[in-house]
């Protein structure tokens, strides 16, 4: 399969460096559980509903109920890595949709201008927590619970009680709009697919390549077929998806915007000084400041991302349900805080991916849209995710005792 | 005198790891036996083997103690046979009294409802025994890490100890504390009761123990008997498997350059009792290619200068002048320390110098970042390369750089922190206790390294309680006590006894 005799290709080095594939999926079970778990719970849900989870329209809906959820996961990541907790991202999501509702509808501002400002409203909130955070060492437990309070209590003050909609159909389109598709394919939206295809290519690329950098440097890595496993499913689940929404109405401009993030956070966290410093100040914060890192401006910066990602989040759900309403945003902050948790992190700090924390929200979100369409009532709804959150975090800790 | 402890062909394995390999060990009543090897060579393992922390049935072979064979499935098991085990890291509860502590787990109670007039009345009692002037109602936190221990102690006597094992307790303590400890273990002994010692400092095993066992690699190599004349140098070779002639490496005379550090009048007020001085008034310098010492017992202000120092990392109200290379620099915070050349290796790297859950790869390069960074990216390539030179330049024993410094030895996770701060490249590095629970070998090792960061032509200050090891690396020392300056000689002209003599004289006049 290769030309090359000289350069160790991917698929010689861990032949010549002979570890069993048994020995490394113990030592990373965590890393894959994570994605079996995903699939598993899919699959799950594909058969019971029989059929009804991967139906286009479903899967579209799945992303957008959960759209605001995965992007305050990616914010929180960061918060729990850097060894702290948000408590106030679902009162600050209610503030700034209210906001945006006032802005908006009730003043007339333009919505873009209104966009800008909720998002600068949330980073200055973000700011407000996290300076107490980390320049005065107040518990951010304590801190975010306050912030919870108040901003739960300005954003019924700010609607005074009602709710304020509906919102300017622009602006409904952060939320229900769809890319639009040059090709004008007849229900089949061209464009979301090849953007699909690129996208599933690009991964791929990146990780033949990154695999062929350890090869070089002789670091001993995965076992090939499970790289190809990996790779290939991969592949395969982001074309296969696209193909569904393709069909539907193209892929939603609110997963384009979670996609970025997504990519744009990976690289922070794990490629990127910065993203090197929170693991290294959640992992050891004494340690970190001895080595002449800045821990409390870059706590403080964590929360002021926090406080923006939240302010997004706010806006895509003011306009996903096209009204403000005093009761938004209510415990949201648990549904991310498990997510980043269900994800891997860890609760002493220092520990967890961007990556993990996105699936942590969907198979949150997998969970409840299947056993919604099961017909499952609310009540052991809450019942079995708190028992899925426990199981995971339990796994984590007998795997990390073993290993 | 009857045997009260045997452990027979003791054999204890880890996956991929045999820690213990047919270990035998036998304990008279009534002795102090002592425990020696290196780091890794299986000591700790065989104490929790015999504690019950490993429980039976995870080992091979048997303990044999007061003549029968024993399964003990957990610690209370051995416990009520009176075998009492106290960890180098207290296990005390800071913020509870000492009287709480010392029944913690056995408490003085009718009914589950506590007796405080019995717990402290036998607490009183139990303190003197150790010889331990305090109030039953004190908390442990007020208390130094000598008293601790000696808490720690009287807490195994209200257990009723027949067989006590100490994990290196004098690593933390100075050497009045030291004494102190040794003379307890041989007033116990006086009582019938019997230790087992577990120690790197020869000198204190050479002044108590009366018999040996020494282990390697996880097995026995030999058991000394004390009463016939052992010398530490024999302790030394069974322990490494070879002679140090020399303990540390050779010196040729420093060649000196200019003054690097000089520190003016520096003073330093307790972060939280703004009215005591913990450094006061302190003058010193250290040039180029030299290697300083700074002297003094536990608690004489020496960490507390280097600490506010580098970057103001400890006190308040710092007042002085600091001079870098002959220039007045900004040493606000630990990030403007090091770049004006200064790095500070701390005494206690698991809290203050590696961040544990993170690889090798990830703390070599840590002080300074953005140079295997292009940016704000780091370059992975880059920073694999370095830690990689410095895995193999301090030869830090592990599988690769991408190993968690949590799981190495002592003497590994300090290389590491060495590691970090010459890739930080300083001119001037104070290294704070750097060989503290690090076996001979690894000491060697980090000598060397300092010995060639001289040569080098880098400043070098190292602070350190281990007299010996102060005399045998440095160039000129400076003794501290009580937050002063106390004296300065050249090493050349250093001993044990004057160092000693300025301590005590200084602390009387105080």
């Amino acid at each position: 399969m290769t030309q090359t005799t000289t350069d160790p290709t991917p698929a010689e080095a861990p032949r010549r460096k002979p570890q069993g594939a048994l020995t490394f999926l113990r030592g990373h079970l965590r890393e894959y559980g994570i994605l079996f778990a995903l699939i598993a719970i899919m699959a799950f849900f594909q058969i019971a509903t029989g059929g009804i989870l991967l139906k286009p329209v479903n899967l579209t809906n799945l992303i957008l109920q959960n759209s605001y959820i995965v992007i305050m996961a990616i914010g929180m990541l960061l918060v729990i890595v850097a060894g702290h907790i948000d408590l106030s991202v679902g009162s600050v999501l209610g503030f700034v949709g209210a906001l945006a509702a006032v802005m908006i509808v009730n003043w007339g501002i333009p919505y873009p201008i209104a966009a800008v400002v909720c998002l600068i409203a949330g980073a200055i909130i973000g700011m407000a927590q996290g300076f107490w955070i980390a320049y005065f060492r107040i518990p951010s437990f304590i801190v975010t619970l306050a912030g919870m309070l108040v901003f739960k209590g300005l954003t019924l003050w700010l609607l005074a009680g009602q709710s304020v909609g509906p919102f300017p159909p622009t602006f409904q389109l952060i939320s229900s709009g769809f890319i639009a598709d040059p090709f004008g394919m007849d229900g089949f939206n061209l464009l979301s697919l090849l953007i699909g295809v690129a996208v599933a290519s690009a991964l791929v690329l990146m990780a033949v390549r990154g695999r062929q950098r350890e090869a070089r440097t002789g670091v001993p890595s995965e076992p090939f077929s499970f790289f190809a496993a990996r790779t290939a499913l991969i592949f395969v689940g982001i074309i296969y998806m696209t193909w569904l929404m393709a069909d539907f109405r193209g892929l939603p401009n609110v997963f384009i915007v979670m996609a970025l993030l997504i990519a744009i956070y990976s690289f922070i966290t794990s490629r990127t000084t910065i993203g090197r410093r929170i693991y290294a100040i959640g992992g050891n914060e004494k340690a970190a400041t001895l080595s002449g890192i800045n821990s409390k401006r870059l706590t403080f910066f964590t929360f002021a991302n926090m406080g923006m990602l939240a302010a997004l989040a706010g806006l895509v759900f003011a306009a996903r349900l096209n009204t403000a309403t005093p009761k938004a945003g209510a415990t949201f902050e648990l549904d991310v805080i498990a997510a980043v948790f269900i994800g891997g992190a860890s609760m002493s700090g220092g520990v967890g991916t961007v990556v993990g924390a996105v699936v942590g929200a969907f198979i949150m979100g997998v969970m409840n849209n299947g056993m919604s369409i099961l017909g499952i009532g609310i009540d052991w709804q809450q019942v079995i995710k708190g028992l899925v959150l426990l199981a995971a975090v339990i796994f984590d800790v007998l795997n990390k005792k073993k290993g | 005198m009857s045997t009260i402890l045997e452990m027979r062909g003791i054999t204890k394995e880890f996956p991929g790891v045999k820690a213990l390999d047919n270990v035998n060990m036998k304990v008279a009543e009534g002795e102090i036996h002592a425990l020696v090897g290196e780091n890794g060579a299986g000591k700790s393992t065989l104490m929790k083997v015999l504690s019950g922390v490993y429980p039976h049935g995870s080992y091979d072979g048997d303990i044999m103690f007061d003549g029968a064979v024993r399964q003990y499935r957990n610690i209370s098991d051995s416990e009520a046979d009176g075998v009492i085990i106290i960890h180098q890291e207290l296990a005390l509860i800071p913020l509870l009294s000492v009287a709480e502590n010392i029944f913690l787990g056995n408490e003085r109670a009718r009914g589950g409802i506590i007796d405080w007039h019995e717990t402290e009345a036998r607490a009183a009692e139990l303190l003197a025994r150790v010889g331990l002037a305090e109030s039953p109602k004190t908390l442990v936190d007020d208390l130094g890490l000598g008293k601790q221990q000696l808490i720690e102690i009287a807490k195994a006597l209200s257990k009723d100890v027949r067989l006590l094992i100490l994990d290196e307790p004098t690593s933390s303590l100075n050497e009045t504390d030291s004494q102190k400890l040794l003379d307890l273990l041989l007033d116990f002994k006086r009582r019938g009761i019997t230790s087992i010692l577990i120690s790197h400092k020869l000198n204190e095993i050479s002044r108590v123990a009366d018999t040996i066992t020494v282990l390697r690699d996880g097995a026995t190599v030999s058991r000394l008997d004390c009463s016939a004349g052992i010398s530490e140098d024999d302790i030394i070779r069974d322990m490494v498997g070879r002679s140090l002639d020399d303990r540390y490496p050779a010196r040729e005379t420093a060649n000196l350059g200019d003054i690097a550090l000089d520190v003016r009048g520096w003073t330093v007020h307790h972060p939280l009792h703004a009215e005591r001085k913990v450094v006061d008034n302190v003058s010193f310098h250290v040039r180029r290619g030299e290697v300083l010492g700074i002297a003094g017992l536990m608690g004489a202000g020496r960490t507390e200068l280097a600490m506010s120092l580098f970057g103001r990392s400890y006190g308040r109200d710092i007042s002085g002048e600091a001079l870098v290379n002959g220039q007045a620099v900004d040493l606000s915070t630990p990030r403007a320390a090091i770049n004006a050349g200064l790095a500070y290796a701390t005494e206690d790297r698991k809290t203050y110098g590696l961040v544990l859950d993170d690889t090798i790869r990830r703390n070599v390069p840590l002080a300074r970042l953005d140079a295997v960074a292009d940016g704000w990216v780091v370059n992975r390539r880059r920073e694999g390369e370095v830690a990689e030179t410095y895995r193999k330049r301090l030869n830090i024993r592990s599988s690769s750089i991408e190993q968690e410094t949590v799981n190495l030895s002592g003497g590994n996770q300090q290389k590491v922190v060495l590691s970090k701060w010459l890739f930080a490249d300083p001119d001037i590095l104070i290294l704070d206790e750097p060989t503290r629970g690090i076996d001979v070998g690894a000491k060697f090792e980090i000598y060397t390294v300092i010995r060639d960061l001289a040569r080098a032509g880098k400043a070098i200050v190292v602070i350190s309680s281990e007299m010996p090891e102060l005399l045998g690396i440095t160039d000129r020392l400076y003794v501290m006590n009580e937050g002063r300056m106390v004296g300065e000689m050249p090493t050349a002209e250093a001993s044990q006894e004057k160092i000693m003599a300025r301590i005590i004289k200084t602390g009387e006049a105080a």
